[in-house]
């Protein structure tokens, strides 16, 4: 007498496991797409941290009379004394090949740093002075412990006299590491230890600034005419599909229209954030309008037959009532766009924003880089240091997306209204 | 009475002290001038793309583009050496960006799937509030970000595991790029996927149900099949963004165009090209930047089809189930 359940309940106990399989197989790629984000961040954030800080190396340095005429500071060579005084701490190094590794233990910058050192405290002059110095970017790493020493020296930038070297400084307690402000009051600079992110972060400020100014009103203006006053036409819908289309044009197409029209058209600056902006505009043009038509759509038809009803205009009950309801809702739209435009590189790189700047830009003429391109420029650098400083920069720009991004959120938070 | 009449007579109209004609017809042109924007930036694409697109073509002929497989377009530089004019064979270019698409699909449509279908059919509210904004942010991330990390971390763990197993692996392997480029669009498959899930009608699957199949059946032999096409608008849409995709590769692809099918191998890519081609000084009248604008045309009219067809779908299958 066979169990006519039997095969059914075998099957229906397969049919379960398939099912407790099926569910688990989402769950998996679902933990798998956010953990690849968690470790991306976090491995980026952990190199990142190393930029925070920067080393500093102490120094005896002689400011005696015959170094500094106290009578004339700024006349004295500052180069000289600072390598007088690696010379006198480290007198074992005689050759001239070695002394040059030792000099390079210094970031070029020290002697500008030791004048300025020496002009706010006038005070050191005519004796010998402890004072500390900024360390090269080969030696912060070898301090902050990257160096592979197992390695062969040929193998490694960082040869074994300078380990030698580097090591006598810290035995002796002559080395210090503090938080780095130089990375975020600096432009862009060939010494890693010497490069910040402000003129990029200036660059890509004002780069947003006239994507903003050019695509919110373009943009709202836009869907308020295709949400209120638009017939069902041709035309209408020609403009709607036109929209939507430039929504998923590759970014990088936009720039050669920016290099074709406003570029070499028009004539436009080169690598100008006023160019770099326009460019932006359109690319978040589409951003906006989609929003601020959903936001157009959200207020309803009461507050527009009310307004109607008591004799305002058409034109008058979309911009005295409508409007203002929907602009909550169309600024959250802008802020997205702007964020996705903060972090666009390739049409940037197509218009020319992409030149090494040092300067921080003035205005929106002046030749500027962005944050993201930044990034993309130290990605490619050779020396290692600019690892580190590219995470910190990667960080920055996350930073200011979750701020922007929060932004929207709290924006839409505080002011939405359920009609 | 007559204070009421005087208030509220016929003809006075309490917002007549603003001027109409004139104003409103001035406010109705900066509106329409603003709508009209979108496609005089459409327009204004397709005109220089095509203007130097013609160029490129009068000095190198089309047939060498489309169907040539050799592409070095360095060599046009130096004008008095044997085979100046370079060469301009797209083919290896456009099988690198397929074979670099490819990769990212394949890793994006599982991973994206099954995600829609998780959030969309078995998640909670707390789950599904908690794991969306997070999947979202792998798109918001910018793709700078993921050249980096692939350039850094996944080429050099590739490379790495290759040497161990015995394989020469390019650190500039298609591989890579692939990889980030598929984790990065794994966003759009699922949201998109999501939608075209929840708007298959509930009464197929309250049917499926009743007739005793658990939810995972329901799910793969109902609910699926009906959101077939959406989904495969949404898997083209996604291709279409990595085909377009440019910083991953331009970091983490190589610039070798090696006509090759090997995604251990470097390949590079047309985004690749246009910004080696373009970034830093360049005479505009020279084949070799007027190709990029060949290429930059190639890529919008891939997309731009890819897009439409991808929204016809998605919209045909919407309106299906309205």
């Amino acid at each position: 007498m066979t169990n006519p359940f039997s095969t059914e309940a075998a099957g229906l106990q397969g049919r379960h496991n398939a099912e407790t399989i099926f569910k688990l197989s989402g769950l998996t790629a679902i933990v798998c797409a956010i953990g690849f984000l968690v470790f991306m961040v976090g491995s980026i954030a952990w190199t990142g941290s190393g930029a925070l800080r920067e080393s500093h190396v102490q120094l005896s340095i002689d400011l005696g009379p015959e170094k500094v005429d106290p009578s004339n500071v700024e006349a004295a060579s500052y180069q000289t004394i600072v390598r007088d005084a690696l010379k006198e701490r480290f007198p074992e190094v005689t050759n001239r090949r070695d002394r040059r590794k030792l000099y390079g233990l210094l970031s070029p910058d020290a002697a500008l740093e030791l004048e300025q050192y020496v002009l706010d405290n006038p005070s050191v002059v005519g004796g010998v002075a402890d004072i500390w110095l900024l360390a090269s970017d080969d030696l912060d790493i070898y301090l902050k412990g990257d160096v592979k020493t197992e390695l062969d020296e040929s193998r490694r930038k960082f040869s074994d006299l300078e380990i030698g070297l580097a090591d006598s400084l810290v035995q002796e307690g002559q080395t210090r590491r503090q938080f780095n402000t130089r990375f975020f009051t600096n432009g862009d600079s060939r010494e890693p230890e010497l490069a910040g992110i402000l003129s990029s972060l200036i660059g890509s400020f004002f780069s947003l600034l006239v994507c903003f100014v050019i695509s919110f009103p373009m943009g709202v203006c836009a869907a308020i005419y295709l949400e209120e006053f638009a017939k069902k036409n041709r035309v209408s819908e020609f403009i709607e599909v036109n929209i939507n289309n430039l929504a998923a044009v590759p970014s990088i197409v936009f720039g050669l229209l920016g290099l074709a029209i406003f570029l070499n058209f028009f004539g436009l600056p080169r690598s100008s954030p006023l160019v770099g902006g326009m460019v932006l505009a359109l690319m978040t043009l589409p951003t906006i309008i989609i929003a601020s038509r959903a936001a157009l759509r959200a207020v309803p038809p009461s507050i527009r037959e009310a307004a109607l009803g008591i004799g305002a205009s058409k034109i008058q009950t979309t911009f005295h009532h409508v409007a203002p309801l929907a602009l909550p809702g169309m600024l959250t739209g802008a802020i997205v766009g702007m964020a996705r435009a903060l972090g666009e590189t390739a049409p940037l790189l197509m218009i020319g924003m992409v030149a090494f700047i040092a300067d921080v830009p003035k205005g929106i003429l002046d030749s500027a880089t962005a944050l993201p391109v930044q990034i993309f420029l130290w990605a490619d650098a050779p020396q290692r240091a600019f690892e580190e400083k590219t995470s910190a920069a990667i960080i920055v720009l996350l930073l200011f997306l979750v701020l922007m991004n929060l932004l929207a959120v709290l924006l839409r938070r505080k002011f939405e209204r359920r009609f | 009475m007559s204070d009421f009449q005087s208030k509220f007579a016929v003809g006075v109209n309490p917002f007549a002290r603003q001027s109409k004609g004139f104003g409103n017809a001035a406010i109705m042109f900066v509106l329409i001038a603003c709508s009209c924007v979108a496609i005089l930036v459409t327009v204004g694409i397709v005109m220089s793309l095509i203007f130097e697109t013609i160029r490129f073509f009068e000095q190198v002929p089309i047939l060498d583009f489309l169907f040539g497989t050799h592409w070095s377009p360095q060599t046009a530089l130096t004008a008095d050496v044997v085979g100046s004019s370079g060469a301009f064979g797209a083919v290896p270019l456009i099988t690198g960006t397929l074979l670099i698409s490819f990769i990212a699909m394949c890793i994006a449509t599982p991973l994206g799937l099954a995600s829609a279908v998780y959030l969309a059919e078995f998640a909670g509210p707390k789950v599904r509030s908690f794991a969306k904004p997070l999947l979202e942010m792998l798109a918001g991330i910018p793709s700078v970000v993921y050249g980096f990390f692939a350039a850094l971390t996944i080429a050099p763990f590739i490379r790495n595991s290759g040497s161990a197993a015995g394989f020469d692996i390019s650190s500039e392997s298609a591989l890579a790029a692939g990889i980030a480029m598929g984790i990065m669009v794994v966003p759009l498959v699922s949201s998109l996927s999501d939608d075209v899930i929840n708007s298959v009608p509930q009464s197929l699957r309250d049917a499926s149900l009743g007739l005793g199949a658990t939810h995972a059946e329901t799910v793969r032999k109902v609910v699926l099949p009906a959101a077939v096409p959406g989904i495969a608008g949404s898997l083209l849409l996604a291709t279409s963004s990595a085909i377009g995709e440019t910083m991953i590769v331009v970091m983490a692809a190589g610039l070798a165009a090696n006509l090759t099918l090997n995604p251990f191998e470097a390949v590079t890519t047309v985004t690749v090209q246009i910004v080696t081609l373009l970034t830093g000084d360049q005479e505009f009248d020279s084949a070799k930047t007027l190709s990029a604008f060949a290429l930059g045309l190639f890529l919008f009219v891939i997309t731009l089809a890819l897009n439409v067809i991808a929204l016809k779908i998605v919209n045909h299958f919407k309106e299906q189930y309205d």
